[in-house]
């Protein structure tokens, strides 16, 4: 059988991240699993037991400051090397900005067609996409040379297959091209253990109606009781309440969790577009006639002041 | 120095979108269509560069005829001239095609700073900055929040989900942007006027020296094999907070076991 490749998103801080978990899963239908890990001295080991859990039976390692000192190059430089070592069946990849990225040097090099945003992929390597703010489903293929597919987080549920992975060291050769541009800080910003947004199975998301930066401490305290990620509308980013990485929507995340609770959000169509996938979505809003009670399942009209601080006391009492 | 600013025409976001039934291409016909947004923020960080560091800002597009509206709209914010690849061939593009002619089209240039959005509203590929990159051998900083230009060199800080990094490089460079960077000038009467008169070059795909077959659904590297509508989401329950609406809320969340 085949090699799928597996381009593992993971990072020291969050460790192997869900979107990678997900992507074995998926890749366990195409062929051989192998993962490729990408990133500073030391990774692949650091790494090696949790892709090795969800069914990798080998693991490429691409270690070092020559892959992890420049900005994304040198990483499709080892995934392209190694494609024409392995000639896998399919390559995965994180729908991440980085991943996307990965993904778009990686086509070139190859001359190869590359699909985003796939929710799932086929034994055949079609992969279905989610377009248009959630408005469509398309079907689609790679027509010229081998798929290489980015995968949405949240898309599956991972499933382990506890395998044994054998790691194989890559020496990975940057040319001067690669190098062009350097990595020279890397700042975590403050975001406590919440999980990261785009992997979270609940988010709860505050609007403009939220008022305040201050204010978002109202949103921050459900969504810690209910050991989820925190979201913000664009206006609310606008208006400096949240910081822009946290943005859901048309020109933020898109989002597809179990729960999605929007709390004095109206529902614009640039909002819904990171987030109505969602499973099931729960709103506040003292608005009775906002558009977002059009598409959520359970809906409060009323001033979340009032309503999310008894919410949260209520789920205490309840623990 | 002088910047080339790439601007993409897409459909509005905040109107319904779909793919025309024919050919599974975006239907662009019934759109309506706008610059894409995030290229609104490229054009105002190359007028600021230029601004500061003088120059000339060149706007470049691959699109139909009709994208000419969006060029127009685009000069009227202060760009010198713009560059139109324009070839009934492209329809229905990959992002592989569209970055060959990007990059050629680039070539003829002589940029020392290329500017886009980080994404485009409709595909949202996220990879034509990169593409540019690789196909022209030049550095890119990508996603970037904020920009430093200091001679030949750039800074940016590069918004990621732990926080953000910063990345250097010298020109030339491609540089892509999000719209935390900047606030976007609105066109002037007086700049509207003017962009009606600004050089517009027009470039077909013999010009560039781009076979008809490398580009277009001819010579994509992916098509789309079948496209449905998503059910559309209908409302569910609806209760007003007469003093207990958190509670209510809770209680659904329990028979939903979220709580
Ligand atoms: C090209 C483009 C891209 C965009 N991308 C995005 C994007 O990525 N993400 C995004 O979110 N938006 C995006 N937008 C903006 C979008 O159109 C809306 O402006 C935005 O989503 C509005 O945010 P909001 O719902 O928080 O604010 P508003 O629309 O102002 O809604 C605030 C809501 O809060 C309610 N409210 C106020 N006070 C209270 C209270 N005390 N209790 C309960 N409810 C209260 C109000 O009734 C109202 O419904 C984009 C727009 C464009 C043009
Ligand atoms: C719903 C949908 C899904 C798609 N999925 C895929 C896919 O999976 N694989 C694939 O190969 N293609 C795909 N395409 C086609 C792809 O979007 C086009 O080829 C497009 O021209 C390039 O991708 P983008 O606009 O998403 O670029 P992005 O990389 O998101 O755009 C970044 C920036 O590049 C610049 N730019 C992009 N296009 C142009 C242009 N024509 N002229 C000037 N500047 C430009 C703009 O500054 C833009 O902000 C898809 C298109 C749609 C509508």
């Amino acid at each position: 059988m085949a090699e799928v490749l597996v381009v593992v998103e993971a990072s020291q801080a969050a460790g192997v991240k869900k979107v990678t978990l997900e992507m074995l899963t998926i890749a366990r239908g195409l062929g051989e699993v192998s993962a490729v890990v990408l990133g500073g001295e030391g990774a692949a080991a650091q790494f090696a037991e949790k892709l090795g859990e969800y069914g990798a039976t080998k693991i490429y390692a691409g270690e070092g400051e020559e892959v992890d000192g420049y900005l994304v190059a040198p990483k499709a430089t080892a995934v392209a090397e190694l494609v024409k070592l392995v000639q896998p069946a399919a390559v995965l990849i994180a729908s991440s900005q980085e991943g996307k990225e990965i993904a778009g040097r990686l086509a070139v090099k190859l001359d190869n067609g590359l699909l985003t945003d796939a929710v799932e992929v086929a034994a055949d390597g079609t992969a279905t996409q989610v377009v248009f703010a959630g408005a469509a489903i398309v079907k689609s293929k790679v027509t010229k040379g081998l798929p290489i597919v980015t995968i949405r987080p949240n898309s599956i549920t991972p499933e382990p297959a506890p395998a044994s992975p054998t790691v194989e060291q890559l020496t990975v050769v940057a040319t001067d091209a690669d190098k062009l541009t350097k990595v020279v800080e890397r700042v975590a910003e403050q975001k406590g253990s919440r999980p990261e947004l785009t992997e979270a199975s609940i988010v709860v998301s505050g609007g403009r109606g939220v008022a305040s930066a201050d204010n978002f401490k109202v949103v921050e305290e459900i969504a810690d009781l209910l050991g989820g990620a925190v979201g913000a509308s664009r206006a609310a980013v606008d208006s400096g309440y949240y910081p822009h990485q946290f943005q859901v929507g048309q020109t933020g995340k898109t989002v597809s969790p179990q729960l999605y609770l929007a709390i004095g959000i109206s529902g614009a169509i640039q909002h819904r577009a990171g987030m109505q996938t969602s499973k099931t979505i729960v709103a506040v809003n003292k608005d009775a006639e906002a558009p977002i009670f059009e598409l959520a399942d359970y809906g409060v009209v009323g001033d979340l002041n009032k309503v999310v601080p008894q919410a949260a006391e209520e789920i205490r009492k309840r623990k | 120095m002088n910047i080339v600013v790439l601007v993409k025409q897409v459909p509005d976001s905040g109107a319904e979108r779909t793919l025309s039934a024919s050919d599974n291409t975006v239907e662009r016909g019934s759109a309506n269509n706008v610059i894409n947004e995030m290229d609104e923020y490229a054009i105002e960080e190359a007028l600021k560069i230029k601004e500061a560091h003088g120059g000339e800002v060149t706007v470049l597009t691959m699109g139909p005829e009709r994208a000419t509206e969006s060029i127009r709209k685009a000069l009227s914010m202060g760009p010198d001239k713009a560059v139109h690849v324009q070839d009934d061939a492209l329809h229905g593009s990959c992002a592989v095609a569209t970055s060959k002619v990007l990059a050629t089209a680039l070539g003829t240039l002589n940029a020392d700073l290329i500017i886009c959005g980080a994404e485009s509203t409709d595909g949202r590929v996220q990879v034509m900055p990169h593409m540019i990159a690789e196909r022209l051998g030049i550095a890119a900083l990508t996603g970037a929040r904020k920009l430093t230009v200091d001679g030949a060199q750039l800074t940016a800080e590069r918004q990621t989900d732990e926080g953000y990094e910063v990345v250097t490089a010298a020109t030339p460079a491609v540089v892509s942007v999000w719209d935390t960077i900047n606030e976007p000038r609105y066109p002037s009467f007086k700049g509207i006027m003017a962009a009606k008169k600004k050089p517009v070059q027009t470039l077909s795909l013999a010009d560039l020296g781009v076979a008809a077959d490398e580009v277009g659904a001819a010579g994509a590297t992916s098509a789309v094999v079948e496209f449905a509508k998503r059910p559309v989401r209908t409302a569910g329950t609806k209760v007003v907070d007469e003093g207990e609406g958190g509670v209510q809320l809770v209680q659904y969340l329990v028979t939903e076991k979220f709580v």
